[in-house]
């Protein structure tokens, strides 16, 4: 005949630090908890999930010592995952899910703005090459381009900082540009990406 | 009624969690280390 240690002496063992009453508590129950987060669920993965976080969920609160439900351990984990089986339909009520079909996939619309690693290192160098062709500039040309480009400050400020009216500092912009692009072309230099 | 069939065979089929689920459970169980200090409780994970 064989002897079955009841569900509390298992959850008393453990709560005393022997890790394989947990084992035998979660192949135990495993059948009965899974076959009703599947019922509700209808989902493998899903049910997976919550099967995970309700376990999380029992072993935080033994090794806490908050369990004191003994003899009752089974509703007790029911009634957990009962609680994450609503909060996954709130979740999903708010975030309705969407699949993709074999006509229509949503990340061939929705793309990740990020560069990938070669456009990266183009614009790396693009950068750089910009960087020098600025130091090409006339000093007071320069000095604008960057407060404006680099800096991000606008014109008011750059008159304020420079000491000259905006028209000036416009003005400076608009030749800093025009070189720039003489300079360019001057020496055949394909800034792209 | 094939389908029908099939259907739910794939459903009463799927009553255990896969053991890797019940691994990761008992490899955090070892790992997770709960204690209180002045009346804060923390959890901290061990190798």
């Amino acid at each position: 005949m064989k002897l079955q240690i009841e569900d509390s002496e298992l959850v008393r063992d453990y709560i005393n630090g022997n890790e394989s009453a947990l084992e035998i508590l979660i192949n135990r129950h495993n059948q009965r908890i899974t076959s009703f987060i599947y019922s509700k669920v209808l989902d493998r993965d899903i049910t997976e999930d919550i099967f995970q976080d309700t376990f999380i969920k029992v072993i935080k609160t033994l090794k806490k010592g908050k369990y004191s439900e003994e003899g009752k351990f089974l509703p007790w984990v029911m009634r957990i995952s009962h609680n994450l089986i609503i909060d996954h339909f709130r979740r999903n009520k708010r975030m309705p899910m969407f699949e993709g079909s074999d006509d229509f996939n949503i990340f061939s619309v929705i793309g990740d703005d990020k560069l990938n690693a070669e456009k990266q290192l183009i614009k790396n160098q693009i950068d750089t090459d910009l960087r020098q062709l600025v130091e090409e500039l006339p000093d007071d040309q320069k000095e604008v381009l960057l407060m404006r480009i680099y800096k991000d400050m606008s014109f008011k400020e750059i008159s304020e900082n420079t000491g000259v009216s905006i028209n000036t500092a416009l003005g400076r912009m608009r030749y800093a540009l025009i070189n720039l692009r003489k300079i360019i072309d001057k020496n055949n230099i394909v800034l792209t990406n | 009624m094939e389908k029908i069939y099939s259907n739910f065979q794939e459903q009463a089929e799927f009553v255990k969690v896969c053991p890797k689920t019940i691994n990761f459970l008992l490899s955090y169980s070892q790992a997770l280390y709960e204690f209180e200090h002045n009346d804060l409780s923390f959890e901290t994970f061990l190798n």
